[in-house]
C-alpha cells in the first residue's frame, strides 16, 4: 500500500522508516556511488530529511519497504535550487505550486509495480493539493525506469557524461498519465484515493450551512 | 467568475502599500471579490509573536484569544508543520471540544466550510491563510476546484508582504528572473503562443510552464497576463 508520512510522524512507523533509510543507503551509496552520508546503523540521511518533508512510501504486503520518495515545496530550501541551481536556467525555481521530489528509491528486488505505485502517489499529491509540477534531480540510470513506468520527466538541465550524468527534470501529471501509471501499478483509482484519504483525512459532509 | 483585473489591482495595491494596513484593506477587498464570508491571514513567528488580519469579527477574535482556542482548533492542529492546503472537511471535528468550538464559531458568524493554506516561512515562522464560507458541499467543492491555486498563491503573497512590513526586519531581496524566464516572458509579451515560445526556446511546453509558473510567483502575479504586465512595468523585460 501507499503511505504518506511527514517527517515528524515517521516515528509511528519505526521499522518501515529504518528500512527506508537503509534502502536509500543501498541505492544511493552502494549502487549509484553518490557521496551521501550513511550513519553507523547503515541509514542514509541528508539535511533535507531534517526539514520535515512529506514522504511517500510503498509498503509491501509483509510490512516491508518497497520504495519511497521525498517531497518539499520549492518555496523553501530544496536540492534543485541549493545544489543544482546552475541546471535550472540560471535562477531558482520557486513556486508553492512546484514541489521538489528527491530520493526516489526502490528496495532491492522491488517489482515494476512499486515504481509505478510511487508515481501514482505523486499524482495523488498533485491532484489533491493543486500542485502543477514536480522538479527533481536524478541519475542517468533512472531515465529508463521512469520511461518504463510511463512517467518520463522533461529535462531542464544536465551535467556529466554517461552513467555519471545528473539531470534536473520535471514532471507534470495529466489524467492520461495517471491512468497509465495506475494501470502499470495494478491499483484501482478508488484504492489509491482511499490510501490518500487514510493519510490526510476522509472528507466528511460539512455541518449544514 | 472572479474579475481578474480587479484581483490583480487589489494585489498590486497591497504590494505597493508600506504598512500592515495594506494587508487588512486587501483581505477585505479579496473577501468581497471572491464573495465568501471570511478571509483571514494569521502568523506566528519563532518567538511566539502573533500577527493577523482578516474579516472575522472582533468579538470572535477576542473570544478565540481569551479561550485560547489554539489548543483545540482542528485547523491549527491539522496545518501546523504542514505545507499542503487543507480542506476543513478532512479534519477531525468529531471530538466534543471541537464540535462545541465549531458550533460557537458559527454563532459568531463563521461559515461551515473552510480551506486553509499553511506556510512555512524563514526562521521557524508559521502562517495560515484561510477562506471560510457558508454553503453546501457541492458548491464548496466547485469553489475549491476553481480557486485553490489562486488561494495558495495569495496566501504566499500575504506572507511575503507580512515579512516585509514586520518591524525591524530587512525585506527579503526580490528573487531575480532567470535568463530563461526573461526570454519566456518577453516572447509572451510580444504575443507569441506558448507553443511558439517553447519551439523557439527549444524546450517542451511543460518546461516552459515551469518557467512561467516560477516567474509568476516571483512577480507576485496570479496569472500569466498579470505576470507579463508586471515584468514590463518593472523594467524586467523590454519589448
Amino acid at each position: 500500500m501507499l503511505r504518506y508520512i511527514h517527517g515528524d510522524a515517521l516515528h509511528h512507523h519505526p521499522d518501515l522508516t529504518r528500512a527506508m533509510f537503509r534502502d536509500r543507503a543501498r541505492q544511493f551509496r552502494d549502487r549509484l556511488g553518490w557521496p551521501v552520508t550513511v550513519d553507523d546503523r547503515g541509514e542514509e540521511r541528508d539535511g533535507y530529511d531534517a526539514l520535515n518533508p512529506l514522504y511517500v512510501l510503498w509498503q509491501n504486503p509483509d510490512g516491508g519497504h518497497g520504495g519511497s520518495m521525498r517531497f518539499l515545496p520549492t518555496t523553501g530550501p530544496v536540492m534543485v535550487n541549493d545544489i543544482f541551481g546552475h541546471l535550472t536556467g540560471g535562477a531558482p525555481v520557486i513556486s508553492p505550486l512546484i514541489w521538489e521530489c528527491t530520493r526516489f528509491c526502490l528496495a532491492p528486488g522491488a517489482g515494476p509495480h512499486v515504481a509505478a505505485g510511487l508515481m501514482l502517489g505523486g499524482g495523488e499529491i498533485m491532484r489533491n493539493f493543486g500542485i502543477r509540477h514536480f522538479v527533481g534531480v536524478f541519475d542517468a540510470r533512472m531515465v529508463r525506469i521512469y520511461r518504463a513506468i510511463g512517467a518520463p520527466p522533461d529535462i531542464l538541465g544536465s551535467e556529466g557524461e554517461g552513467r555519471d550524468r545528473v539531470s534536473v527534470g520535471l514532471w507534470a501529471f495529466s489524467d492520461e498519465a495517471r491512468a497509465r501509471v495506475a494501470d502499470r501499478a495494478g491499483i484501482a483509482p478508488a484504492q489509491s484515493q482511499a490510501w490518500f484519504d487514510a493519510a490526510f483525512g476522509t472528507p466528511r459532509a460539512a455541518v449544514p450551512a | 467568475m472572479v474579475n481578474t483585473v480587479q484581483l490583480d489591482t487589489i494585489l498590486e495595491k497591497m504590494e505597493a502599500s508600506p504598512a500592515p494596513d495594506g494587508l487588512q484593506t486587501a483581505i477585505v477587498d479579496l473577501r468581497d471579490l471572491f464573495g465568501v464570508r471570511h478571509m483571514v491571514y494569521h502568523w506566528v513567528d519563532s518567538a511566539g509573536d502573533q500577527y493577523g488580519c482578516g474579516t472575522y469579527s472582533d468579538a470572535w477574535r477576542d473570544r478565540y484569544v481569551e479561550q485560547n482556542y489554539l489548543r483545540i482548533d482542528p485547523v491549527i492542529h491539522g496545518c501546523y508543520q504542514r505545507f499542503h492546503p487543507v480542506d476543513w472537511k478532512r479534519l477531525d471535528w468529531s471530538g466534543k471540544a471541537a464540535r462545541a468550538f465549531q458550533a460557537e464559531s458559527v454563532a459568531f458568524g463563521l461559515g461551515n466550510q473552510g480551506f486553509s493554506v499553511p506556510i512555512r516561512g524563514p526562521n521557524g515562522q508559521f502562517a495560515l491563510f484561510t477562506v471560510n464560507d457558508a454553503c453546501d458541499d457541492a458548491a464548496w467543492d466547485r469553489f475549491i476546484e476553481d480557486h485553490s491555486r489562486d488561494m495558495i498563491l495569495i496566501a504566499h503573497y500575504f506572507n511575503r508582504k507580512a515579512l516585509d512590513v514586520e518591524p525591524g526586519r530587512q525585506p527579503e531581496p526580490a528573487q531575480p528572473l532567470s535568463p530563461r524566464e526573461i526570454d519566456a516572458m518577453t516572447m509572451l509579451a510580444l504575443g507569441y503562443s506558448r507553443a511558439q515560445v517553447a519551439n523557439s526556446l527549444a524546450i517542451s511546453e511543460h518546461t516552459l510552464r515551469v518557467y512561467i509558473e516560477s516567474a509568476r510567483f516571483k512577480l507576485g502575479a496570479l496569472n500569466t497576463t498579470h505576470a507579463v504586465a508586471r515584468a514590463m512595468s518593472r523594467g524586467l523585460i523590454v519589448v
